[in-house]
């Protein structure tokens, strides 16, 4: 086995490998994203991304601090465009469309490619109120459907339960993890296609943890998922494909199971197995 | 390969490393030693053999607990996990190398007095210097990581076969020739019977030692010599 660590920086899976692996994949391509470029001002912050999310599949992004992957999850709803000087070049095509076009519907965009956050981030309102807000901006419902869709939404993120008896108490009054479901009950309140999910557990007990990846699991039935987290153990539990990325590059990307018994990449298998630095 | 960031994790691989090297080498020495009484009908080998396959046994369970250990404590991953898990295998095979040697020292104790012929333990010598050339390949092969020994041995049976098979007939030919030999000749069988079955452990190790390194399975159709179980005994009575 070679032994030649990380010193390798060229070494990348071409992207005609990547996207042979993804004509064998099973599932159906949701998002593709191709030869993507991104800049925080001069600094490449992503070099020539090419990788594939596929439909009611878990796709997790793993790599060291700054190797990119966070910032691969806030182009695919163009969060990004929020913050000045900062810009992605390629294609991102959702269902076919290319995202990254100037004249994207960013609302649009947004209701279709749903985001959760490291730290949990309820609106400082009740626990009503934040669910039905993000769907009031995209449907105007009368009072008796709202009430469905909202209990709907806390059904799916398996909060319901917690939470039914005291709807409007503030979304703050929550414990971490219940506000962490309440944030991905938000996300899917307005029926989202593909749902974001940048190191949710993180600021989670072991608890809370598995009831987020139990619901993951459940999500996945219906939503294309994308997964960032520092967590080895819970990529290889909850995702079907793994992407790991390194220094703004993609490294490595296989199904889950190939990924953590037998990478390919020496820079897969150093950092999966706890060999960095 | 590079260390380990949690440098403790190292050292428990090695250690497990170092716990199968050992039972190889004691399983060596039981089949040297099993063989030995067996050629010279020593019964003071033979028990010493029998009263030291515990020490193998022992060490398979403590690498079996070291194994689980690592995998709870660690959560080792791809290259990692592919070395727990071969050693938890290859410990496995040693320590039926281990019962095969002890069986072949009790069979020395049951054969106490009879009469074997030269002829029949220059096969049974010859098979087990096969088969600890074998067993010294495939746990240099572990040691060293060294795949194309591995693949080595895993091909390397057939001799083994070649040898039982003609030990078998030969057997045979001596039950047939009179009845008074079946019973030195049937221990004789299985003793011949239990280093070749060595052999397939060692072949077993090849294949372990080849996904350690490899990532997947040994693919193709494994070269097999063994006809004793098809064998028609031709008997004029």
């Amino acid at each position: 086995m070679s032994s030649t660590g990380l010193s390798h920086g060229s070494n990348t899976v071409p992207a005609p490998v990547v996207a042979a692996r993804a004509a064998l994949a099973d599932a159906d391509e949701k998002v593709a994203i191709r030869n993507v470029d991104f800049y925080y001002g001069d600094n490449r912050a992503l070099k020539s991304i090419s990788v594939s999310l596929y439909a009611r599949r878990v796709t997790a992004f793993i790599g060291p601090s700054g190797c990119g992957k966070s910032t691969l999850l806030r182009i695919l709803n163009r969060i990004y465009d929020l913050y000045p000087n900062q810009r992605a070049e390629g294609e991102v095509l959702l269902d076919g469309n290319n995202i990254l076009d100037a004249k994207q519907d960013l609302n649009l965009l947004r209701a279709r490619v749903g985001m959760v956050f490291q730290k949990p981030t309820p609106f400082p309102m009740s626990i009503y109120e934040n669910i039905a807000f993000g769907i009031r901006l995209y449907e105007p419902l009368p009072k008796s459907e709202m009430d469905g869709r909202v209990e709907q939404a806390l059904k799916r993120a398996a909060l319901w339960n917690e939470v039914k008896d005291k709807l409007s108490a503030n979304g703050l009054s929550l414990s971490g993890g219940q506000q962490q479901r309440l944030c991905i009950a938000r996300t899917v309140a307005v029926q989202p296609e593909v749902i974001l999910l940048d190191e949710p557990c993180s600021a989670l007990d072991p608890i809370s943890t598995a009831k987020i990846e139990e619901l993951i699991d459940e999500l996945k039935t219906e939503y294309t998922i994308a997964i960032v987290t520092h967590n080895m153990q819970q990529a290889a539990r909850v995702s079907d494909y793994t992407a790991f990325m390194y220094l703004g590059e993609l490294v490595e990307f296989d199904t889950t199971s190939k990924m953590f018994t037998s990478p390919v990449d020496p820079r897969t298998q150093d950092y999966i197995t706890g060999r960095f630095g | 390969m590079m260390d380990h960031t949690h440098k403790a994790f190292d050292s428990d691989l090695q250690e497990l490393g170092r716990m199968v090297a050992e039972m190889g080498g004691l399983a060596e020495q039981q089949i040297v030693d099993a063989v030995d009484a067996l050629s010279r009908r020593d019964l003071t080998v033979a028990q010493r053999v029998i009263a030291g396959d515990t020490r193998i046994d022992v060490l398979q369970r403590e690498v079996e607990a070291r194994a689980i250990l690592t995998i709870a404590r660690r959560q080792p991953m791809a290259v990692d996990l592919r070395e727990v898990v071969g050693s938890l295998r290859i410990s496995n095979d040693l320590e039926r190398i281990g019962d095969l040697a002890k069986n072949i020292a009790k069979r020395v104790v049951a054969l106490d007095s009879e009469f074997l012929t030269q002829k029949v333990m220059r096969g049974v010598e010859h098979m087990t210097e096969l088969v600890l050339s074998q067993i010294k390949d495939v746990l240099d092969a572990y040691a060293r990581r060294d795949l194309a020994k591995a693949i080595g041995v895993w091909r390397a049976d057939e001799g083994v076969d070649a040898v039982n098979n003609s030990l078998f007939r030969e057997l045979l030919t001596y039950m047939m020739e009179d009845p008074r030999n079946i019973g030195i000749c049937i221990h004789l069988l299985f003793c011949a019977k239990n280093i070749e079955r060595m052999g397939d452990h060692a072949t077993n190790i090849a294949e372990t030692v080849y996904y350690m390194i490899e990532g997947r399975a040994l693919a193709d159709e494994r070269p097999k010599g063994d006809t004793t179980s098809s064998t028609v005994v031709p008997f004029d009575a």
